[in-house]
């Protein structure tokens, strides 16, 4: 266990310039369109310094915060997702020939990412995907590939959103394992700085390298009870107590079709979601049939033809794609990858346009059982 | 990835391998049959009745085929033309290529019935997915008790290999056919395949039910079955859904808890029943 | 030689049926046999009979003028043939054609509804046997009609 050290915004600057002289390459938090997204950056200059964000059902706004806070906001609609299981990849690609295909995989250039600003909800969601590509007697090798070259640079969370629940799924404020660093931030009138721990050895060799001063047990209690008094401000909770078991006994319940009246089935929810997984696949060839590719894309159990079987859809209502999309997230998660499938980032409820609040349809399911 | 190194039909469960059709024929209207070979000398594909291969008709796409018999390196799958791939694949002459990936899935489990009696039900095309299984039972005909075959069609026009059920009749297998509809023309008999069931033979204590066909006949064939005293953890049924990836990844296949092309095709009944009564699930 | 009582005891109609009532029933059976093209009822007559089918097959048609006739079910040994004889105005909805030799009991259906009045529990038991045999027939025709293996495309 080495000693949490203790950086300056020009420390963390040092640190993002060291990744990427290693060969990562940096993703972070940064402005663009009115939104805080994760993209590539090149420093703590491409930050979004001052910014927060407010967040309720349906609802996403910035504002200034009167700090210059690096990471002073929650997660925005991006997760890390799209650089683990991209939204479009080409599977294969094969020429046609008259005795043979001969199958070509597409050319592997492994990007090594690092990942700076991970939020405990997200870190949660990229070990739940490496369960769900990991699992079965195929394991989807390319998830844990690119996991496993990715540099993640954790955030303990000092605020929480209006959508936030991590400490009801167990997931933050404070970053589980998984991460290189983890840094908390400690931003005053006076001072400046993070507190960063090392969670791996690669993380900790980093931190050597930056030769920062350890932190002082006072920043490190300060640190620890910012994150401590953050967990007491989520925006919303999820009680999970039965919840699997609630859900998988309202099946039949009418509630699903009273979600389905208000859902857009527009797929925002499976978008942002940093969990699900589903995808489909597309068969293409080029104009003159001399080749053929298959590409994979992120598919959504809200759109059409999602469960097309012969005759039509299995889902065939918004009611049953949402009852699906529910139960999956948190009952029938459990039975397939032995965890929820939902982390508490609050990303499905600030993101769907009609502010459908996942928290509330379950309390609301768990009332109608209670009250039935 | 230890996965891909014990592939059996290829190296990798996402990338499909060239098999020729060495023969292909018509068995309805409909309907086709391809005989399928390795196009390079080494492939082979180690299947067991109840599983699938997935089928790549160049530039178009794919689906989940169910094995109906043949070797592990002359496959027989059998393919109804309702889209646009399994029309692509039913036009295919000998000699042409089609990607295969597999085989995919769980079989029947026959080992766990031996001794007992057994009532194979098929309706329409899901006849190929219990075929082989059904040339199994006939090279061990002496390890199972009585076996009825049940078969249910549309018409008579629509019933699949012809041939193999006068062969199963032969290897001294019951086998019996209807059909919903028919002409005063046709001899045989006219209702639902779970009408067929009251012509069992077999004690339903000591049975053990293999059925696929459209869900609903499934449904209401494994009831039939408990009313004559079949148990529903001896009643396996083959489920169809949305399968793509076919390794459990892609999602589209789900229901409920389970992943239909790796947890299945093949369930006990008593694992499914309530999931198939769910509206929409 | 079986007697008929024992016969139709063994029947899946009857079975389960008190000796008391099975007797009751064997007064108003006779063995009969019919050979192909032979019609055990046709549509629109007096419905005086009912069948069970020990040996055989029956085809179970209606004749739809212009498409002659439409063939909706066949029953062969175990199965019964008639449920017109209990229910007014005891008139045959169908044609009942032979199409392999058949051997079946056959019960006057004035004499059973007779036994069927004086005794309430005879009633009450054939009442649901019969219930029985057209709850299936109504479940078969419901699937009939869903036409599973329909092409949908």
């Amino acid at each position: 266990m080495t000693v949490p050290s203790l950086l300056t915004t020009a420390d963390l600057d040092r640190l993002i310039r060291m990744l990427a002289d290693g060969g990562y390459t940096c993703v972070g938090p940064a402005l663009r369109d009115g939104a805080i997204v994760y993209d590539e950056i090149g420093g703590v200059a491409d930050l979004p310094a001052g910014w927060t964000d407010v967040q309720d059902a349906g609802r996403y706004r910035l504002e200034r915060r009167g700090d210059g806070a690096l990471f002073g906001y929650n997660v925005g609609a991006h997760s890390w997702k799209k650089y683990l299981f991209p939204p479009a990849e080409q599977l294969w690609r094969i020429p046609r020939a008259t005795d043979t295909i001969r199958p070509l995989t597409p050319p592997q250039h492994p990007v090594r990412h690092a990942f700076i600003g991970v939020r405990g909800c997200d870190l949660a969601a990229i070990g739940i995907q490496g369960r769900v590509f990991g699992h079965g007697e195929h394991g989807d090798g390319r998830y844990a590939a690119r996991r496993d070259a990715a540099f993640v640079v954790a955030v303990n969370c000092t605020m929480a959103g209006g959508t936030c629940f991590c400490t009801s799924m167990g997931t933050g404020p404070a970053a589980g394992p998984g991460y290189d660093l983890a840094l908390t931030e400690l931003v005053d009138a006076d001072r400046h700085g993070f507190v960063v721990d090392a969670g791996s050895e690669r993380g900790a060799a980093l931190l050597e390298r930056l030769a920062c001063p350890a932190a002082g047990d006072a920043e490190i209690a300060d640190a620890r009870a910012r994150v401590d008094e953050t967990a007491g401000r989520m925006g919303r909770t999820l009680a999970t107590d039965g919840l699997r078991e609630v859900l998988l006994r309202q099946l039949d319940s009418p509630h699903w079709d009273e979600v389905g009246e208000r859902c857009l089935a527009c797929a925002n929810c499976t978008l942002v979601c940093p969990t699900c997984f589903c995808s489909s696949v597309e068969d293409v060839s080029d104009l003159d049939g001399s080749h053929a590719e298959r590409w994979r894309r992120w598919d959504s159990c809200f759109n059409p033809g999602f469960s097309h079987i012969h005759g039509g859809e299995v889902r065939n209502s918004t009611g049953a794609r949402y009852r699906q999309w529910l139960t999956h997230k948190l009952a029938t998660w459990h039975d397939q990858f032995g965890t929820s499938g939902c982390v508490g980032c609050g990303r499905c409820v600030t993101w769907c346009p009609v502010g459908i609040d996942l928290t509330a349809e379950a309390a609301r399911l768990r009332e109608r059982e209670d009250s039935a | 990835m230890a996965a891909a190194t014990e592939r059996a039909c290829g190296t990798s469960p996402l990338l499909p391998h060239a098999w020729r059709v060495a023969e292909a024929w018509r068995e309805t209207g409909d309907v086709v049959t391809l005989a399928l070979e390795p196009a390079a000398g080494d492939g082979a594909c180690d299947w067991q009745p109840g599983q699938f291969n997935m089928l790549y008709a160049f530039g178009v796409g794919e689906v989940p085929i169910s094995v109906s018999g043949g070797t592990s390196r002359r496959l027989l799958h059998t393919i109804r033309e309702v889209g646009p791939v399994t029309r692509a694949l039913g036009a295919l002459a000998p000699g042409s290529i089609v990607g295969l990936r597999g085989p995919f899935g769980t079989a029947w489990p026959l080992r766990e019935a031996r001794g007992r009696d057994l009532v194979i039900a098929a309706g329409g095309i899901g006849l190929a997915p219990l075929r082989a299984l059904i040339d199994t039972v006939c090279r061990e005909r002496d390890a199972f008790g009585q076996v009825a075959v049940l078969y249910g069609t549309r018409s008579p026009a629509d019933q699949l290999y012809g041939p193999d059920l006068d062969r199963w009749r032969r290897a001294g297998l019951q086998v019996e056919m209807t059909v919903d509809h028919a002409d005063v023309d046709w001899r045989g008999p006219v209702g639902v395949v779970t009408s067929l069931v009251r012509r069992v033979r077999s004690d339903g204590q000591r049975t053990t039910a293999f059925l696929c066909g459209p869900e609903i006949m499934m449904r209401f064939m494994a009831r039939e079955l408990e009313q004559a005293g079949v148990a529903d953890s001896h009643v396996w049924v083959s489920l169809e859904r949305n399968m793509q990836c076919a390794t459990g990844h892609c999602g589209h296949c789900q229901l409920g808890p389970v992943f239909v092309c790796a947890d299945g095709p093949v369930f006990a009944w008593q694992h499914v029943r309530r999931l198939l009564t769910v509206r929409a699930l | 030689m079986k007697s008929l009582e024992e016969l139709i005891g063994e029947h899946p109609l009857l079975a389960g049926f008190a000796p008391a009532h099975l007797a009751l029933v064997a007064g108003c059976g006779s063995n009969t046999h019919y050979g192909p093209g032979e019609f055990l009822c046709r549509a629109g007559q007096p419905a005086q009979h009912f069948f069970l089918i020990r040996r055989g097959t029956v085809a179970l048609e209606l004749e739809i003028p212009g498409r002659g006739p439409f063939r909706f079910s066949t029953v062969t040994a175990g199965d019964v043939v008639g449920w017109s004889w209990l229910i007014p105005p005891y008139e045959w909805q169908f044609d009942a054609r032979v199409l392999e030799d058949v051997s079946a009991i056959r019960f006057d259906g004035a004499c059973l509804r007779g036994k069927c009045d004086a005794d309430p529990a005879l009633g009450y038991a054939l009442m649901k046997a019969f219930a029985g045999v057209l709850v299936k027939r109504f479940m078969e025709t419901r699937l009939q009609l869903i036409d599973v293996y329909g092409r949908r495309d």
